[in-house]
């Protein structure tokens, strides 16, 4: 990928001040850039991953402004002064954040490349409802894909994360509040 | 082959005004662009025609939800998770809530725009059938003024709409007056999240004494784009639901609409379920009409 060495003129790359993470960041990069290709090659945020390229398996989910987005859909003039959060930015001072933890703990992760964009919608839904039901859980990962896991130690890290002391409890009665969260449709789609 | 951001350009005037006289000085050449969940997919394809590209995203006088006693006004980068938690549109316009929950996922609806979603002219399009029922409005704005059209005269043809090159989508204006209407929306999809659908029904319709005083259907996936079923409505309206309006409406439907055969589903399967989904609304219509 260029990183503006094709740009036909100066105009083409503006400065773009965002904050990332906490640190405000300029990218002089051409304006149609995506977000995602920003993150990666340009701010050496790797942990952002790009699986499809086209919004559908929420690999590259990111938090802008406090909602969740696709990084790959965003081009990047639109991130201008905005407020962005990367998997990068969940861990605190090196002490994972209760949802890496209990993906750790549960099985959450095997190859890794769902896992960023898993974290972020799963932080995405905590922050705005601290205690999901699995039907929440449901919804909020609907436009994360996996190909490893079967989504059920997914779901089932999140509900951990959302109730620790009951880690075991959690992952026990999950199974069956999946299976009636099937049977009843968890999201109207 | 992939799409290169040095080959695009975009421009962000900010105010609406400033989008407003660029359209206007370069009729044509400019392409609007809001939550990008359609342009940006195809320029990360390398199939992105538009080399000159204008920023919506962000300008406050567009992303609006006003609300009137007559009707929601809603502006055209409204996203569609502004639509879903926005109290009013859950309490009155249902059919538009409900459609707003099956845009993609959480991280679509809050970038994939109502307008944007018009403008794209997907035949598929989750918000249609709804705006259809609801007998909306579509309100344009140039730097020649406003003007506002029936939304069911908005889409021509396949992907084309009465868009003037140098105006924009304003606002949606989408009558409160359904309250005592029985409503309908159904979509038939591959699997719940996602999904884009095969086919979808939007239907209101009052009745009194059992005879149908008005009704409304709104259909997606069955022509080159989001239709009015007119014809449909015309077997219906003045009747009373029994086995033979039934009948004769399906008739009408089949007439009318225009599937194709493509890779989502077969036009022979449009056929059946769209007729199965007005057999489904009818029957709601029969049951619920004779408890009121």
């Amino acid at each position: 990928m260029s990183k503006g060495e094709d740009a036909t003129s100066s105009e083409r790359s503006p400065a773009i001040t965002f904050n990332v993470n906490g640190e405000v960041r300029i990218a002089n990069v051409p304006p149609m850039k995506r977000l995602l290709d920003v993150l990666r090659e340009d701010l050496h945020l790797t942990g952002t991953k790009e699986g499809c390229g086209e919004g559908e398996c929420g690999s590259c989910s990111v938090r802008m402004n406090g909602e969740l987005v696709n990084s790959c859909l965003i081009p990047v003039l639109q991130a201008e002064g905005a407020d962005i959060q990367t998997v990068e930015g969940l861990a605190l001072d090196g002490e994972l954040h209760p949802l890496q933890r209990a993906f750790l703990e549960h099985g959450g992760a095997q190859c890794g490349i769902c896992t960023p964009g898993m974290l972020m919608a799963a932080a995405q839904l905590l922050e705005q409802d601290p205690h999901p039901g699995i039907v929440q859980i449901r919804e909020a990962l609907a436009g994360n894909l996996c190909r490893c896991t079967g989504f059920i130690r997914i779901f089932e890290s999140v509900a951990a994360a959302v109730n620790p002391e009951n880690a075991h409890l959690a992952t026990e009665s999950t199974s069956g509040h999946l299976r009636d969260a099937r049977e009843e449709g968890p999201h109207a789609r | 082959m992939r799409g290169n951001a040095a080959t695009h350009d975009l421009v962000a005037p900010g105010e609406l005004g400033a989008v407003l006289e660029l359209l206007a000085a370069e009729p044509g050449v400019w392409t609007p662009i809001a939550g990008g969940t359609e342009l940006m997919v195809a320029f990360a394809a390398g199939r992105l025609t538009a080399r000159k590209l204008v920023n919506l995203w962000g300008i406050p006088d567009l992303r609006t939800i006003q609300v009137t006693p007559q009707s929601v006004v809603i502006g055209a980068t409204a996203t569609f998770l502004d639509l879903r938690r926005h109290a009013v549109i859950a309490s009155d316009l249902p059919l538009l809530a409900k459609a707003a929950s099956w845009i993609g996922s959480i991280a679509n609806q809050g970038r994939a725009t109502l307008g944007g979603n018009l403008v794209n002219g997907s035949p598929a399009a989750d918000s249609s059938p709804a705006l259809l029922a609801y007998d909306a409005e579509i309100e344009f704005i140039s730097v020649r003024g406003r003007r506002r059209i029936p939304y069911s005269e908005f889409h021509t043809a396949y992907k084309c709409n009465c868009l003037a090159p140098d105006e924009l989508i304003y606002s949606i204006h989408v009558p409160r007056r359904f309250a005592q209407h029985i409503q309908y929306l159904r979509k038939v999809g591959t699997r719940r999240a996602m999904a884009i659908a095969k086919v979808a029904l939007g239907a209101t319709a009052l009745l009194e004494k059992g005879v149908i005083r008005e009704i409304r259907l709104g259909a997606a996936s069955l022509a080159a784009f989001p239709l009015r079923l007119l014809q449909t409505e015309a077997a219906l309206l003045s009747q009373a639901v029994t086995p033979d309006t039934i009948k004769s409406a399906r008739r009408a439907l089949l007439a009318e609409m225009k599937p194709i055969d493509d890779i989502r589903s077969t036009a022979e399967y449009r056929q059946r379920v769209a007729a199965n989904l007005l057999d489904e609304f009818l029957l709601q219509l029969r049951r619920e009409g004779s408890q009121s």
